[in-house]
């Protein structure tokens, strides 16, 4: 059997010792620098997600880049969605802060998180509202503000 | 290989664009749902003045996916609505170009909170 609490062989110690000082080594020191951390290698790791959906629309099911860059932000937001159903996506959450809320599973778990605790204000009301307590204020200000650009861009097409 | 690279690419930019948002999450008062808000902005606003294009074209996901992605697609999705059909594609290109996100959102969204329960916060 397999004793936990044997010592490691001189040689396997050295090996141990120089894995936990390369972690020290690595790991970032003050709460910003974890912080900064965490987000990059989550954010990254979903966007990463996102660009293998890309690449299995391109190349697998045959679709146009705009077509594969769609289906891939479709993808992160069902899977996000079932993430935040099962209540794993809120651990996600707390350990990589704007890693995991500033990709669009953000804004997938923003509409699934409220809605579920819909039952107060009832199924049809409630839920329906409670999907864009955060993705409500999103969507005014982005198409706002991008009605403000199609104005402008409009005008010097006219203009011009 | 190239595959390898456009991965790479999507981790990078993509982290790079997260760790920016933790920054500002630790440095100031911002709460999580008003940098949603602002990062839609920004991205309209980088979008507009063309600095996005090029970011999106290097990074695919790494751009698409975070959300300043979603207001670079508002955007391009208003340009080319005004190019073919002048003024009033100021109103219908950007949500055009957004409606399978949205559309996914709002339905996954409904079903998932149909069947799952909200569990206590931890």
């Amino acid at each position: 059997m397999f004793d936990k609490k044997a010592k490691p062989s001189p040689r396997r110690q050295a090996v141990l010792d120089r894995y936990s000082a390369l972690v020290d080594r690595l790991s970032p020191r003050s709460k910003m620098g974890q912080g900064l951390f965490r987000a990059f290698v989550v954010g990254g790791a979903i966007c990463t997600l996102g660009q293998g959906f890309i690449e299995l629309g391109l190349h697998c099911l045959d679709m146009t880049v705009a077509a594969a860059s769609t289906f891939a932000s479709v993808m992160i937001v069902l899977l996000t969605a079932a993430l935040t159903g099962a209540g794993v996506f809120d651990k996600i959450g707390q350990y990589a802060g704007a890693g995991a809320f500033v990709p669009i599973s953000g804004f997938a778990n923003a509409m699934v998180s409220p809605a579920m605790e819909f039952t107060r204000e009832g199924l049809v009301l409630g839920l329906g509202a409670k999907l864009f307590t955060i993705a409500g204020p999103v969507l005014v200000w982005g198409v706002s503000a991008s009605v403000v650009y199609g104005v402008i861009y409009w005008l010097i097409t006219i203009l011009g | 290989m190239n595959l390898m690279m456009n991965l790479l690419k999507a981790f990078l930019v993509g982290g790079a664009i997260c760790a920016i948002g933790e920054f500002l999450v630790l440095k100031t008062k911002l709460t999580p749902a008003r940098i949603l808000v602002g990062y839609i902005v920004a991205g309209v606003f980088l979008s507009a003045v063309g600095l996005y294009g090029p970011i999106a074209d290097f990074a695919g996901a790494g751009a698409s996916i975070p959300l300043t992605g979603f207001g670079h697609a508002l955007t391009t999705g208003v340009r080319r609505a005004i190019q073919e059909v002048g003024f009033i594609g100021v109103f219908t290109g950007g949500l055009t170009q957004t409606a399978a996100g949205i559309s996914a959102a709002v339905f996954f969204g409904t079903l998932i909170a149909l069947v799952c329960k909200p569990r206590p916060k931890a």
